[in-house]
């Protein structure tokens, strides 16, 4: 156990709790459920919360630079309605893609320029972003817009198959690809090095002469990107554009990041840890359907009591830290 | 300080302008069977749950903190309320189950002060737990479903009338009470220094941790009188839908009326200056037959220009320009 305990370190710890939070909340499923314990439910996991990990994966970034950003689940319906609304008006499907994608990195760049340039906090600056993005899908269309392009709708049902007789959606393929470029930017890039610097302290990173600023702007770039990606799986999951989708979304993905072990201070945390967050929440909700006589209401509930637990454990665990 | 509040006064001014233009009878008051009437009152009804939870908002944001479980609080408050009055029309039954629910409220309060002063948690994140969870106990007390009241007593909260809408005249009476309680003993000073430096503060005596409990316990009621206010002028509570968002329009207005979310100075003229700025724009998008969910959009602006205009590094920027340019 000491070896153990020597081997890995304490900075391990958060991350380690989720994915046996996980593993306790799974097991105890498949105890208490017939066929809660199969590949598909598991594959189904992924599927039904591929936006979230997307989303989950850019906000990792954003926060662990110390931010915050909430205006992500209001980008989510925006690049739906930019989706629907531009397959509609008869664009080709790379043209939509790119412009969704161009629409969420040119408000995240924005929302990082107004943040470093002047220095306002960025709740105030992001929430602001969370309102311009869901007027615009207003502005764009009231009503809900279905997606009846026979290229995205087969690209949507298509399936691959695994071994096991397990099938899974291209928005997982795309969702865990986010995640490997993700652990990549983290953990082999000067960029990467640089976001954890500048939370762990802003100061002292420009003192060694990193580009703050850079990175600064950088991760709102980037969590304004994985928005509208995740909008654009979001839109495959649905099928419609509407303003009102993924209302609350950030909440989700900010919990998962808190769950994984993220501290929200900013400089500690991994995105594997957001990754078991998004699972710890999928899999409560899954229980909740399984269990049948539990209210949907429930999932709200313990995902707060969950979030107390960890914000708990964080601040044992930073106590603990040498200062 | 007469600075700070000017760039807010004038977007107040150039808004209820903008509305003389589209509706000339905008600022026509009228009084019909004792109430009194007319656009500017409907602002005054509308905006009164926001202005109360904003006056909350602002001492929390003075002592460096925030409450987004405001919403949640309010849905809570007027779900209890509706399901213990239930089918019954006595005044003294509406009385007790608002009682109940501003009791429940206070303990949510002491509840998040508990988790910022006693556990040391950033506000974000301890308020983001009830913000989560408290809708989830909204649903679980109305247990899902829109519960309607037909208790003139209550309704008198929200829609009830005496000259005035007495929605309005709750929330300018708790204005009154903090401007008072703060301004004319050493508590509000207390607070800005222990926004300014929680440390230092409490180095010099003053009890941070107590202050910072009773500004989230405060908060917490002011958040629960919004929610029957809600609840009781619609004579509804809708555990989903209730106070949805309100918490941002608070922080918003409480920004807009030049108080830092940096904490230490407020200014409660300013959070009441930034209430209406955002109920006459919301009523001002309606008037001009814009679809209500635009106003997003427009407070977008206007909370990225006031900010702006009162960022001190933005201020820095466009003087150097003018000196520049000059």
């Amino acid at each position: 156990m000491t070896a153990l305990a020597t081997r890995l370190p304490s900075r391990f710890l958060p991350v380690l709790a989720t994915v046996v939070l996980f593993a306790l909340t799974f097991g105890v499923g498949s105890v208490r459920y017939d066929g809660f314990a199969s590949g598909q439910v598991i594959a189904n996991l992924f599927i039904d919360n591929a936006f979230l990990i997307v989303l989950a994966a850019g906000m990792t970034f954003v926060i662990l630079s110390g931010g915050i950003d909430l205006s992500v689940g209001s980008v989510v319906a925006l690049s739906t309605m930019v989706t629907a609304e531009g397959l509609k008006a008869g664009w080709s499907l790379p043209l939509v893609v790119v412009a969704v994608l161009l629409i969420g990195s040119t408000l995240g760049l924005l929302m990082g320029l107004v943040i470093h340039k002047f220095d306002i906090q960025p709740f105030i600056v992001t929430l602001a972003g969370m309102f311009l993005a869901r007027g615009l899908c207003f502005l764009i269309s009231v009503e809900s817009v279905s997606i009846k392009d026979s290229t995205v709708r087969s690209i949507a049902t298509a399936v691959i198959e695994l071994p096991g007789g397990v099938t899974i959606t291209y928005n997982v393929v795309i969702a865990l690809l986010v995640v490997l470029a993700a652990l990549y930017v983290l953990h082999r890039t000067r960029f990467g090095r640089s976001v954890y610097a500048v939370g762990g302290n802003e100061s002292s990173a420009l003192l060694m002469g990193l580009p703050t600023a850079r990175v600064k702007v950088g991760v709102y770039v980037i969590s304004g990107f994985c928005s509208a990606l995740a909008g654009l799986l979001f839109s495959l999951y649905m099928l419609s554009g509407y303003g009102l989708h993924a209302v609350g979304m950030e909440l989700d993905a900010i919990a998962a990041v808190v769950i994984g072990g993220t501290l929200l201070a900013g400089g500690v945390g991994y995105v594997l840890g957001s990754l078991a967050g998004v699972l710890v929440l999928g899999t409560i909700q899954t229980l909740i359907s399984f269990q049948g006589t539990l209210s949907s209401w429930w999932t709200k509930i313990v995902i707060g009591a969950l979030l107390l637990v960890f914000i708990a454990v964080q601040r044992t665990l930073v106590r603990q830290r040498p200062s | 300080m007469k600075n700070r509040l000017l760039w807010p006064l004038l977007a107040l001014v150039a808004l209820l302008l903008l509305n003389l233009v589209v509706t000339p009878s905008f600022f026509s008051l009228r009084i019909q069977d004792g109430h009194l009437y007319g656009g500017l009152v409907d602002v005054l009804k509308n905006g009164a749950p926001t202005l109360l939870i904003a006056l909350g908002m602002t001492l929390i944001i003075a002592t460096r903190g925030i409450d987004l479980s405001v919403g949640a609080v309010a849905a809570i408050a007027g779900a209890v309320t509706c399901v213990h009055i239930g089918s019954s029309e006595d005044a003294g039954t509406a009385f007790a189950g608002m009682a109940i629910a501003l009791v429940l409220c206070a303990l949510l309060g002491l509840w998040n002060g508990f988790l910022v002063a006693g556990l040391g948690i950033q506000p974000i994140i301890a308020t983001l737990v009830l913000m989560t969870a408290g809708r989830g106990i909204a649903m679980l007390v109305t247990e899902g479903q829109i519960i309607t009241v037909n208790n003139n007593a209550y309704r008198q909260v929200g829609a009830g009338f005496v000259v005035l809408p007495i929605s309005i005249l709750i929330s300018l009476a708790v204005l009154g009470l903090v401007a008072f309680t703060t301004r004319k003993t050493a508590l509000g000073m207390l607070i800005e220094a222990v926004g300014v430096n929680p440390e230092a503060s409490r180095l010099a005596g003053v009890r941070s941790r107590t202050i910072i409990w009773t500004v989230y316990v405060f908060a917490a009621v002011c958040a629960g009188i919004a929610g029957l206010m809600i609840s009781s002028n619609v004579s509804a509570a809708d555990a989903n839908n209730a106070g949805l968002w309100i918490e941002m329009d608070a922080i918003l207005a409480v920004v807009i009326g030049g108080t830092s979310l940096a904490g230490g100075r407020y200014s409660l003229t300013g959070t009441l200056l930034g209430a209406l700025i955002i109920q006459t724009l919301t009523t001002t998008v309606y008037t001009i037959g814009v679809a209500p969910e635009v106003t997003l959009v427009f407070k977008a602006v206007v909370v990225i220009a006031v900010c702006l205009v009162q960022a001190p590094k933005a201020r820095a920027v466009l003087s150097f320009r003018k000196v520049a340019v000059s």
